[in-house]
């Protein structure tokens, strides 16, 4: 919990910081200083067109935090409330329509329609986000639903209803407070896929287009010299997995953390 | 034989169950009684050598002079199910959904004995027959969900006594049952421990079961055993002060004050409620013409038993679901379901549910909780004053408004529910099974708060509850349903001592009660 929250803390860290100030210029080439390995200078060494690694890892996490905020964004904000709605309406048709088209897009495999999406629609950043999001959508939809079921059952659910209130104050009164832990965990886990993605789809070069930098086609750039200069490979993978683990753990931190079920058991 | 001795049980530094001694004769039945929290079920589990593995057993557990507290999991669990067999509350989830009755009880027997899987069913079958699961209408490869909740306690049992184990630990066994189910259990259990010789260790916080089946009695208290010794004779005397207390509580009945307003208040006309079952599309009707009329002021009580139909109609009366039949008025104005009906109308009813855990939104400070049902009439300016004001009423202090649910205890959150109930001084407030969940001395307090404050406030009462008992005390006539009917309605007095309806006369004899001599001087 605590590594997790450092590990996706430093990249959160580095991603402001590279707002304000990074070592070097990310478009500045230096064609002399190209694939030195880790000196004084250039901490993690530099690429074959001589950019500053350590520069281009702090903007592309820029990058891939962007991208994976803002499609956790896009899932929750529409995720949510039709696993509200379903849940509040639970068996009848609307719930059936609404699980049914989640159905529907759960069973694109996410990756590749996101690729189909990029090159429907031209490689972007945005197109990434927009993709990436869509996919997000029936993960949280169907969490939410899951979670407010049981919650739709409990007697202070029927309080509410003698009190006149009608389904959608209850659903936001008394069902969502009750399932935002869970949400929390779901986010920071659809978050650390959400990076993974990015860095796929900026891979296969549908992502964030240059020379804005990306972990992902760092990655595809420097793969071409793995023999030549690891480091150029290494670097951007281990800030992937580093950043991926970090927030898995932090998921399962806070899961532990915020069900009081679970810490009552240690 | 089973004795313990100076048996204790600690979590950290919290002892839980402190020097036990118990003597388990062969061929008797001993009640445990204590109410929830005193160390009953701690007691039995570590008796079994099943205790949470942050327990801490200490003292001496005796089989047949043995002690087997400190022999190593291995050894404890042979005598696990062969020596001693344990029974517990609820028969919903004690067996596995996707293995059939007979496996489940050849398990225990394939495990112990040695024996082949053949011969092993065939001794299930047997088990199952015996525990009254006979064998053309229960074949062995029924599944649990096939049947009901008694019958899968009997499964249970049958599982639990299948090795003929020399002690049986029942914790709780018909808590979760049917009044008329528990009876035939109680028998059941009864029946076995005496022809086959076994003792039972019988744990209840109903002190009227022990005292219908119980040879001796134990009444547990913090950890501790207060005292013990023969059923009637610790009944009859009551030497320690606690014993008294449980005893005063279980046979409390709040004074009765009568209303004498004959002026209808609510009115249901020949309800009926079907819904469709989720398979197959058949349609089940849960009420079937039910016609009632609660007065103004009145404390009317509604008795019947799962399934019968008792709970859709709260629904129905509260207005939450659409009726396919009949209709219901209160103070003459149609009760209907969801925003159709007039908000200034359903304010006039409030409702006080049976589980005080999931009654409120765990989120909310208790002042939101509590003026929830200002939403039905806006709320006043004044409206945290209401709040501090119902808190008092209830007897709790003004100031535990700011606290969350979690800080208070079963009873006091019952007291909150109620103070949710008044806020809008409604003319009615259902009480649904809002007691059955509290031990009996919490239970008498709040049983006399809700008489005060019908003295105080004048409302009508609509108490359900599957317990003819609890109902006897606080209603001034008595409804029973059965299969979505009413079969009985009058004065508490006549329905208990002369019921007409053979359904009633069943329930009234199911219902356990301590013989009434004795009691050392009846209050």
């Amino acid at each position: 919990m605590i590594l997790g929250a450092a590990l996706a803390g430093l990249a959160l860290l580095a991603a402001a910081l590279s707002w304000f100030w990074t070592p070097f210029d990310v478009t500045q080439m230096a064609i002399a200083d190209k694939l030195q390995g880790p000196t004084v200078v250039h901490w993690f060494g530099t690429d074959h067109f001589g950019r500053d690694i350590l520069s281009m890892v702090m903007v592309g996490a820029r990058t891939s935090i962007a991208v994976a905020l803002v499609a956790v964004g896009i899932g929750m904000g529409i995720g949510v409330p039709l696993g509200l709605i379903a849940a509040s309406h639970r068996g009848r048709w609307l719930d059936e329509v609404i699980m049914r088209g989640n159905d529907l897009i759960f069973a694109f495999p996410s990756l590749v329609s996101a690729i189909l999406f990029a090159a429907v629609f031209g490689p972007s950043a945005l197109n990434a986000i927009i993709a990436i999001g869509i996919f997000n959508i029936p993960v949280f939809a169907r969490v939410t639903r899951a979670a407010a079921l049981p919650i739709w059952t409990l007697d202070y659910i029927r309080a509410a209803e003698v009190a006149g209130k009608g389904t959608t104050l209850i659903s936001l009164q008394h069902v969502l407070p009750n399932i935002t832990n869970l949400l929390i965990v779901q986010g920071t886990i659809q978050f650390s896929l959400g990076i993974l993605a990015e860095a796929g789809l900026s891979y296969v070069g549908l992502g964030a287009q240059p020379p804005t930098p990306s972990w992902g086609r760092m990655l595809a750039e420097a793969q071409t010299m793995v023999t030549l200069a690891p480091h150029v490979a290494i670097i951007p993978g281990l800030c992937i997995v580093l950043t991926v683990l970090g927030l898995n753990l932090l998921g399962d931190g806070l899961r532990d953390m915020l069900d009081p079920r679970l810490k009552a058991m240690r | 034989m089973i004795q313990t001795r100076s048996l204790s049980v600690r979590i950290g530094d919290q002892p839980i169950v402190d020097r036990v001694d118990l003597d388990l004769p062969l061929g008797t039945i001993t009640g445990l009684v204590g109410e929830s929290g005193s160390g009953k079920s701690m007691t039995a589990l570590a008796i079994i050598g099943l205790l949470p593995h942050h327990a801490m057993a200490s003292g001496q557990v005796l089989l047949d002079g043995h002690d087997i507290l400190p022999l190593p999991e291995s050894l404890r669990c042979r005598l696990r199910g062969k020596r001693i067999g344990m029974i517990f509350q609820e028969p919903m989830t004690a067996l596995n959904p996707l293995m059939t009755i007979g496996d489940q009880v050849a398990e225990t027997l394939l495990i112990h004995s040695g024996i082949d899987r053949a011969e092993a069913l065939a001794q299930a079958r047997d088990q199952l027959n015996r525990v009254g699961l006979p064998a053309p209408r229960f074949p062995l490869d029924l599944y649990p969900h096939q049947l009901s909740g008694g019958q899968r306690q009997r499964v249970a049992i049958a599982l639990a006594i299948a090795l003929r184990p020399d002690l049986l630990i029942a914790d709780e066994p018909t808590t979760a049952l049917d009044v008329t189910t528990q009876a035939q259990i109680l028998d059941l259990l009864h029946k076995l421990v005496r022809d086959e010789g076994m003792a039972m260790l019988l744990i209840t916080h109903d002190l009227a079961v022990v005292a219908g089946h119980a040879d001796q009695v134990a009444v547990m208290q913090a950890g501790k055993i207060v005292e013990t010794g023969p059923t009637e004779a610790v009944f009859r005397t009551q030497k320690h002060a606690y014993t008294r207390q449980l005893f005063a509580a279980s046979r409390h009945v709040p004074s009765l004050i009568r209303s004498d307003d004959p002026q209808p208040l609510m009115q249901a006309h020949n309800v009926v409620r079907e819904y469709s079952l989720p398979h197959g599309g058949d349609i089940l009707r849960a009420v079937d013409g039910v016609s009632l009329t609660i007065h103004r002021g009145e404390s009317l009580g509604l008795v019947g038993e799962s399934g019968s139909g008792k709970s859709t109609l709260t629904r129905a009366l509260l207005g939450l679901d659409p009726l396919q039949g009949g209709q219901i008025t209160l103070d003459g104005r149609p009760v209907t379901a969801g925003r159709s009906m007039p908000r200034d109308l359903r304010a006039r009813m409030q409702v006080v549910f049976q589980d005080p855990f999931g009654s409120f939104n765990p989120r909310w400070r208790v002042d939101r909780l509590i003026a929830e049902p200002f939403h039905l009439t806006g709320y006043p300016p004044d409206w945290r004053n209401r709040v501090a004001a119902a808190l008092e009423q209830v007897e709790l202090r003004p100031d535990d408004a700011r606290k969350y649910i979690h800080e208070f205890s079963g009873g006091q959150r019952q007291r909150i529910a109620i103070a949710r109930a008044l806020i809008t001084r409604p003319q009615l407030i259902v009480l649904d099974e809002a007691v059955s969940a509290l031990d009996v001395r919490v239970r008498a307090q709040v049983l006399n708060l809700l008489t005060d404050l019908r003295k105080t406030h004048g409302m009508a009462y609509l108490f359900i509850s599957h317990d003819l008992s609890v109902v006897r005390g606080i209603s001034e006539r008595v409804l029973v349903m059965k299969s979505g009917r009413i079969v009985e309605d009058g004065p508490p007095e006549q329905v208990m001592d002369a019921p007409r309806d053979p359904y009633t006369r069943q329930l009234v004899a199911a219902t356990p009660r301590i013989p009434a001599d004795w009691f050392p001087d009846p209050a």
